[in-house]
């Protein structure tokens, strides 16, 4: 690890919010706002230019003052975390943007409104530091700094509903990571070390470290409200002004999912077994139908699009199962694992830019309207046609239609479905896919039929609606580079070592 | 039995209480408290495998970790009271069985 | 796929440009959107006329574009894509100039000639796709620029209306999903014409091969109007004229039938399919819904209606010609394409007229409307002798090919079919005829007079005259070269090549 090319940039990525969140203390209101939209606009570059660092040089590390791991901490951007920071830089100043129109917009400024700004850059932070990190205490302490900016930013308003729904959130997270963290602890026990790419070759399968997987699967599993544990989710993500909700389902479930995801892949190679693969597809299959469903018989907007939120999330943890092949099953082709994991990193960006797309209409709806009551939707393509656009173009990704990045993602997933031969997955994908063409249909129906009474449009700001238009449209610009997005995280070699041992485990180690 | 093993024993049944308490407890504050006893349970899980034998030195990485991991609980567990005490004061209710 | 052109490209971007470009106009920027519109329409035309001889002289447009491992934008041209591709585009620009009459001075008119230009994309995209994944990519886009049109009157029926209209046609795009994701985890990216592929495997795989075929066939009925999977086509008559002339004669239906013809010539060949046995279960459901289709339309009242159940009559001849193997039966197949096309635009041309101009949308108002109307009810006229198969008129040569290649592949049940439903063609299409011409009309009736020198709005009045003369001449010069007749019988000549 020590060997690879050094770069000041992921010690940047993290170091730049947290200053930038910090000094925006130090203003009032206004210039608080001016110094987060500052922040975020200084974060987002640099993120970009570290992406760039990365397709040029490959994996760079950074050794945080010198001092090396265990006892320092060790920065490491390979080309996954490089393409998840770059994705959280694009929506995430998008949505900046939209905040900054949107707070100026609002009536009445609660006086706690201005703290979104130093708390989404610690957020911020929060979420690069964790695809940085390379050890998994590290990634504890990140998601945690994740959890707490993200439910401070839930309750913001200061409204019951929101408080309510805080504290549950906030509950869930605390036990999530205590889950997460109790496994850790046993994996150290066990093996001496936390970091990830040592334990990936020094872990040997065993009573500890299947139940060291299956805490840690279990408290990711409550942190990006994977069934059965999604219950905190709707009214969490639904309460918190606009601007929050996008980021919350955007960008914060997303962290989990990655932590999952290197997890499955580069650690715990050895001791992943059929049946805990297909336990977790199972979880994410219900929580497709139940998720979709339930966004299906919801009447407020903010609500079935939280609800959807958890239909979506299975989807990601319906990629588990197929990296795991059935004892004695051989795959036909030597490619059958790309195919699911771009599956599940397709749905991470389409999810990203349609659901931000989806909760900053919502908030120009309920500028509008003053709430956001579905049956107020009518005749919403005569008096927004921008947001009515955005709606339909954000929801024709979700539903997986092409040529849009929703559509790649459960293309991808399939064909990992048929390859590894666990058929039995396509039905629920499909079902999943109807069943959101019904809620985002029943939108666009509303919103393309006749008042019934005359609804009052209050006007709003038109800039928003663009953003909230742009957000959509990049979730179907998303499919153009996939060829060389899917070259490069195969380049790095990022799931290099972690697929042979899964080869393993899935086919030999099954015991 | 070893020290360490009635440590790790000790850690396992707090991390239970702990969350046996967020979900069976009712009251906010008892189910705060539910955490930080989970919490208690992890940490001291990594301290138990610090010292395994009496030859050895003991491992310093773990109390590095469980002083960070405490840092992180208490402000979690700062959070959580904060919420639980406004919603207190703004509706009287102690319990999520009344939330809208 | 070595040489690209941007040809087939610039074909897409003729109608996606003033698409977008409309949207982004002003409702009452009426000469800038006509002069988009039209613009758009005659590049299109033209651009296909240049490459249609370019390919004639022997040229190649491809245009690849990889998106993914195994997936791949690609467009290629060939005489059947072509053909849907002229036949598309040249009924798009008698379409608009029709549109442009109908719906003056209506309302959200920006956002129907946007989402019409899209639907013509979708169209002209499906014709020139090069494997089935590009196809699938415009078939479900094709549904989606059309959802607007259908709910274009915003009325609670046109709403209802596309609700069906979406879960039949989503429906179906899922399990055309399900069965293309599975045949190219199969058999890797398929182009059209690579039937070599499917064959080598037949033998191997022969169950999932006929399965996803099923599952394919299913996706693309639904478009088709093959029976029980027609449900959406006579409810989704809500919709203004235009739109149920483009879905009905050309974007919608000619799509699914399209991708039938398609994944029966080009992905599995015809060799491979009829030795499968994949055909008659098509052959029968085919014939089932010509008859089916003809039954109903004789009981609707309503005109609109009864030219939608006659349309998944007559698109079922499609499907038929296809499941008869024979050069002869392919041949009526394919100009089946073009023809019914050009002679049920015609039709719903003509009873968007009569409604537009004297308000009459059921058959029994039509009494001596001919007399009123002699030019739009000449043309449909023409259009009804065609459809039951009387010459001269493009329909005969269809059904004159289909008789002819049931007859040599032995299938004469398959004449009796069609002998069955020209017969009820004459029984629901000529009492129309009969009371245009020469019923007597009501009193009240014959006092109205439209408000025009001409019998009616002369953008109104072209298209419906210019389709008709189109029908005609499809059928009087169908042995000509360059004919719809003569370009067919390449094609499925060349079909055949195997068996030499």
């Amino acid at each position: 690890m020590i060997h690879l090319p050094s770069s000041p940039f992921p010690a940047l990525l993290v170091g730049l919010p947290i200053l930038m969140a910090t000094l925006s203390l130090f203003f009032r209101p206004g210039g608080k706002a001016a110094v987060g939209l500052m922040g975020s606009i200084l974060t987002a570059g640099l993120a970009l230019i570290a992406f760039v660092e990365v397709t040029q040089r490959g994996t760079v590390i950074h050794i945080l003052g010198g001092w090396e791991p265990p006892l320092g901490i060790l920065l490491r951007m390979d080309s996954l975390a490089a393409v998840f920071i770059g994705m959280t830089a694009i929506v995430g100043v998008f949505i900046s943007l939209y905040a900054w129109g949107y707070f100026r917009a609002q009536e009445t400024s609660a006086e706690g409104l201005p703290l979104f700004w130093p708390l989404w850059l610690f957020l911020w932070a929060g979420l690069n530091g964790l695809f940085l990190s390379n050890d998994l205490f590290n990634l504890f302490v990140t998601i945690e700094v994740i959890g707490i900016s993200a439910v401070s930013l839930a309750v913001l308003t200061g409204k019951t509903p929101a408080l309510f729904a805080g504290l549950r959130y906030l509950l869930a997270a605390i036990t999530g990571s205590m889950a997460y963290l109790f496994g850790v602890s046993l994996l150290y026990g066990s093996t001496g070390t936390l970091d990830l790419g040592l334990l990936g070759e020094v872990l040997e399968p065993g009573p500890t470290t299947s139940f060291s997987l299956l805490v840690i699967t279990l408290g990711l599993m409550i942190k990006m409200a994977g069934f059965p544990f999604h219950f905190w989710l709707p009214p969490a993500h639904s309460s918190a002004p606009a601007p929050v909700s996008a980021l919350l389902s955007a960008l914060v479930v997303k962290g989990a999912f990655y932590i999952l995801l290197r997890l499955w892949m580069e650690v715990f190679g050895v001791s992943l077994t059929y049946a805990a693969g297909q336990l977790i597809g199972l979880a994410g299959a219900i929580a497709v139908i139940w998720g979709s469903w339930q966004a299906l018989i919801q009447t407020s907007f903010k609500l079935i699009v939280a609800h959807s939120s958890v239909a979506q999330l299975g989807y990601l943890l319906m990629v588990f199962p197929l990296l795991i092949l059935a004892p004695g099953v051989s795959a036909d082709s030597a490619d059958w694992l790309s195919p699911a994991w771009t599956a599940g990193i397709y749905q991470v960006i389409a999810h990203a830019f349609a659901k931000a797309s989806f909760f900053l209409s919502a908030g120009l709806i309920i500028m509008a309207l003053g709430h956001d009551r579905i049956e107020s939707l009518r005749d919403l393509v005569g008096n927004m046609r921008i947001t009515a656009l955005a709606i339909g173009i954000a929801g024709v990704s979700l539903i997986g239609l092409p040529p849009s990045g929703g559509f790649m993602a459960k293309w991808m997933l399939l064909k990992g479905i048929f390859l590894s031969g666990q058929w039995w997955w396509a039905p629920v994908v499909l079902m999943g896919s109807l069943l959101t063409a019904g809620y985002v249909f029943m939108l666009l129906r509303l919103a393309f039929a006749p008042a019934r009474e005359m609804n009052t449009f209050r006007p709003v700001p038109k800039s928003l609606e663009i953003i909230a238009l742009m957000l959509a449209l990049g979730s179907f610009l998303i499919v153009f580079p996939a060829d060389s997005l899917i070259q490069f995280l195969e380049s790095s070699g990022v799931f290099g070592s972690g697929i042979e041992s899964i080869i393993e485990g899935g086919v030999y180690g099954n015991d | 039995m070893e020290t360490y093993q009635i440590y790790s024993l000790t850690s396992a049944i707090l991390f239970i209480i702990g969350i046996g308490g967020i979900f069976m407890a009712r009251h906010f504050i008892k189910k705060i408290i539910a955490t930080v006893i989970m919490g208690g349970g992890v940490f001291l899980s990594f301290v138990s495998f610090a010292q395994r034998d009496a030859i050895t030195f003991a491992d310093p990485v773990p109390h590095a970790l469980v002083i960070t991991g405490i840092v992180v609980a208490v402000a979690s567990a700062a959070l959580a009271l904060a919420l639980a005490r406004r919603i207190y004061q703004l509706t009287g209710e102690e319990t999520f069985t009344n939330d809208k | 796929m070595e040489t690209t052109s941007i040809m087939p490209l610039l074909i897409l971007i003729s109608s996606i440009i003033p698409g977008i470009l409309i949207l982004m106009l002003r409702e009452h920027q009426v000469a800038l959107r006509t002069f988009l519109n039209l613009s758009g329409a005659v590049a299109k035309v033209a651009l296909i006329a240049w490459v249609f001889a370019g390919y004639m002289r022997g040229e190649e447009y491809n245009y690849y574009f990889r998106l993914a491992p195994d997936l791949s934008f690609a467009l290629r041209v060939d005489q059947l894509g072509l053909l849907f591709a002229t036949l598309s585009s040249v009924l798009w620009l008698v379409t608009t100039l029709y549109a442009i009459g109908y719906l003056e001075g209506g309302k959200h008119r920006r956002r129907f000639f946007a989402f019409f230009s899209l639907c013509v994309t979708a169209s002209t995209g499906i014709a020139l796709s090069g494997n089935v994944i590009t196809f699938f990519i415009f078939y479900e886009f094709l549904t989606l620029s059309t959802y607007p049109l259908v709910v274009h009157r915003g009325t609670d029926d046109a709403v209802e209306a596309g609700r069906t209209y979406l879960w039949y046609t989503i429906g179906g795009g899922t399990l055309l999903f399900l069965g293309v994701v599975g045949l190219i985890v199969i058999a890797g990216p398929i182009y059209f014409g690579q039937t070599e592929i499917i064959a080598s495997l037949a033998s191997v795989n022969p169950t999932s091969l006929t399965l996803l075929f099923f599952l394919m066939l299913a996706g693309l009925a639904v478009k088709a109007a093959i029976f029980p999977l027609h449900g959406w086509l006579p409810v989704s008559m809500v919709a203004p004229a235009p739109v149920s002339a483009l879905l009905h004669a050309v974007a919608v239906v000619k799509a699914g039938a399209f991708g039938i013809v398609r994944l029966v010539y080009d992905v599995y060949g015809i060799g491979v399919a009829e030795q499968m046995n994949l055909l008659t279960p098509l052959a029968v459901l085919a014939a089932f819904t010509i008859i089916y289709g003809s039954l109903r339309a004789l009981f609707q009242d309503d005109f609109k209606k009864r030219l939608a159940y006659s349309t998944v009559s007559q698109l079922s001849y499609i499907a038929l010609g296809v499941a008869i193997p024979g050069i002869l039966s392919s041949t009526g197949a394919i100009v089946h394409l073009v023809h019914q096309g050009i002679m049920k635009i015609t039709m719903f041309f003509a009873a968007g007229n009569v409604a537009e101009t004297y308000g009459y949308k059921k058959i029994s108002q039509l009494n001596g409307i001919g007399r009123r109307m002699p030019l739009t009810m000449g043309a449909f006229t023409i259009a009804v002798f065609g459809m039951i198969g009387l010459p001269p008129v493009a329909g005969f040569i269809s059904k004159w090919y289909l008789g002819l290649g049931a007859a040599e592949a032995g299938s004469y049940w398959v004449i009796l079919v069609l002998l069955i439903s020209s017969a009820l063609n004459a029984a629901y299409f000529l009492p129309i005829v009969y009371r245009a011409w020469f019923c007597e009309p009501d009193y009240e009736a014959s006092k109205l007079r439209g408000t025009t020198r001409l019998e009616t709005q002369a953008l109104l009045l072209i298209p419906v005259v210019v389709t008709a003369i189109f029908s005609l001449a499809a059928g009087v010069f169908a042995s000509a070269a360059g004919s719809p007749l003569s370009i067919a019988r390449e094609i499925a000549e060349r079909l055949y090549l195997y068996l030499l």
